[in-house]
């Protein structure tokens, strides 16, 4: 780890920090801002997660979809008590805004980082925009820890006051093309200065242990706190998707023939004498099902040496969150003192 | 080198408008090669246009012209009496022509027949795809020829992002991922260690981003004076 710690010890002194050095298991979570300029509606996700993870991600216009901004976003967040990892992209950014914008983070009480490269516009609601792309997501967590580690900002010219010093984090796609390549592209991440990685939906926990086999003979599992992705399925559609639309994410038969035993009383009705009683059922079986794929999947989790906690992404389903922590025994969540 | 297709012939004649005297000017350079806009091109372009005037019972007169490079005044003056003689000048050069025709010919109205795509090469009869973003510095030396800026969605510099799938980008499958193909081709020649190295942001002054570029090379210019 990097020897730029303050007086206490700590690179910041976020509770995301805290916990993973006092080698707490971690839990993060997910909380997506709306597409609209509520504040109500992060107060209310901001209740449901509280408690159940250490920090929580606010995403920044994920998918390419205009939401509130997560800066903007992550500030309520934090007046309700939570504690955010601010999600930065570099598509909608040149190396100027993002770093104003980290200023403004930093003085509004934002402490933890993700430094993402973005979804491509393409696939949002803007798709005739133009895309930034200045830097990348290794420039970033480059940018960001230089400017904690040397109070520098990306020009190189000094801070004139104090520094913004935020835990860094960055994410890894294990299983994204070209898979070879992935421990190494992680190397170069923590390399660049990243503190704590978060993985893409892990659903394959034999081929996430070869990955993490790698990693690991690599030392890369020392160098940083490195969270496995973790995410409660809603359906079998939702993991037949992920298998075959979304690069990157394995979902074994095995877990997609889970979800569909779940629904197994309704598998006989035709489809068209379904009623809303039954197919409300069925949701509820589905997604009883979905936490508990994702419980013994933290759970074997665990046992992966390497492996400092998991990043639940439950994707506008923030209630899923709180039985999954509690069903893979990661309750209360621990409070480190400084 | 530039790649360019032809606008669809409603908007055409929509930039056409009521003028009567139209000439239709081709280029026998990159856009001849990438039969957007070359001699046979502005023939096809220039019947089109006089076959749909007549349809629609507009008025017109269309002669069609092709000149060496648009691009050059040189080729340009030796078309200046046609040019003077038409209303209205459709180019089928590169934005380049368009806008070489509009200086040369301060008085004259001149609309583009093309769409300027990209720089790129024809990888197989009937397809072009792009491999240069004219970034002003170069990195293909890093990356084993194949260029990130131009040809990753992203243009990423350290390594491909986690939308690489089976070779493919997953903004289309129609996409190579270009760093699938770095990757192939620095393992193919025992040169991944270049990939591990962290590639500082670009400087993208010397692109588009540093404003209108120009090249001054007082060599040729002092050669140029001495003749």
């Amino acid at each position: 780890m990097s020897n730029a710690t303050s007086s206490n010890g700590y690179l910041v002194g976020s509770n995301l920090e805290k916990v993973l050095k006092a080698g707490h298991f971690a839990v993060t979570g997910e909380l997506g801002p709306p597409q609209s300029a509520d504040g109500q509606e992060i107060r209310h996700k901001a209740a449901i997660l509280k408690g159940n993870c250490d920090a929580v991600n606010i995403t920044d216009n994920q998918t390419a979809i205009v939401r509130m901004s997560s800066i903007g976003a992550g500030t309520i967040v934090v007046q309700e008590g939570l504690e955010p990892i601010i999600q930065m992209t570099c598509r909608d950014r040149n190396r100027l805004a993002i770093q104003s914008d980290l200023l403004g983070a930093y003085a509004l009480g934002m402490r933890n980082l993700l430094c993402l490269t973005g979804d491509h516009q393409s696939f949002g609601n803007h798709p005739t925009a133009k895309n930034v792309f200045d830097i990348d997501s290794l420039q970033l967590v480059k940018l960001v820890s230089d400017m904690r580690d040397s109070a520098v900002f990306a020009s190189g010219e000094a801070f004139k006051g104090p520094e913004a010093r935020f835990f860094v984090g960055a994410a890894a796609a294990p299983f994204a093309d070209p898979t070879e390549f992935r421990p190494y592209r992680l190397a170069k991440k923590i390399a660049a200065g990243a503190n704590f990685i978060q993985t893409q939906l892990v659903y394959d926990i034999p081929a996430f242990a070869v990955y993490m086999e790698k990693v690991r003979s690599m030392g890369l599992h020392e160098q940083a706190y490195i969270l496995a992705g973790v995410g409660p399925l809603k359906s079998p559609g939702m993991a037949r998707y992920m298998k075959n639309q979304v690069p990157g994410i394995l979902v074994p038969d095995k877990v997609i023939d889970r979800m569909n035993r779940a629904s197994a009383p309704w598998a006989d009705i035709p489809k068209e004498e379904l009623t809303t009683e039954d197919k409300k059922a069925r949701s509820q079986a589905w997604k009883d099902e979905g936490i508990r794929i994702c419980i013994d999947l933290i759970n074997e989790l665990k046992e992966i040496k390497g492996v400092a906690g998991v990043h639940i992404m439950a994707i506008e389903w923030e209630e899923a969150v709180q039985p999954i922590v509690e069903g893979a025994g990661l309750l209360p969540r621990p409070v480190v003192a400084t | 080198m530039i790649i360019a297709e032809q606008k669809p012939l409603d908007e055409i004649m929509g930039l056409l408008g009521s003028d009567e005297r139209v000439l239709v000017v081709g280029c026998g350079t990159c856009v001849t090669v990438c039969f957007a806009g070359g001699a046979r091109e502005a023939a096809i372009v220039a019947a089109s246009v006089r076959m749909t005037s007549k349809l629609n019972s507009v008025p017109r007169e269309v002669t069609d012209v092709t000149v060496q490079r648009q691009c050059e005044w040189e080729y340009l003056d030796e078309i200046k009496e046609q040019i003077s003689d038409a209303d209205i000048i459709l180019s089928l050069g590169c934005g380049i022509g368009v806008q070489a025709i509009a200086e040369r010919f301060p008085d004259k109205w001149v609309v583009p027949g093309l769409n300027t795509t990209f720089l790129g090469m024809p990888t197989e009869q009937g397809v072009w795809i792009e491999r240069c973003a004219a970034c002003g510095d170069c990195v293909l030396g890093i990356t084993g020829g194949i260029c990130p800026i131009a040809r990753c969605s992203k243009s990423l510099l350290n390594g491909p992002c986690g939308g690489s799938e089976d070779g493919h980008c997953e903004i289309n499958p129609d996409i190579d991922c270009a760093w699938q193909l770095i990757y192939d081709r620095l393992s193919r020649l025992g040169r991944l260690d270049a990939l591990l190295e962290l590639q500082p942001p670009k400087n993208w002054s010397t692109s588009r981003d540093g404003g209108p570029r120009k090249i001054t090379r007082d060599d040729l210019r002092l050669a140029a004076e001495e003749e």
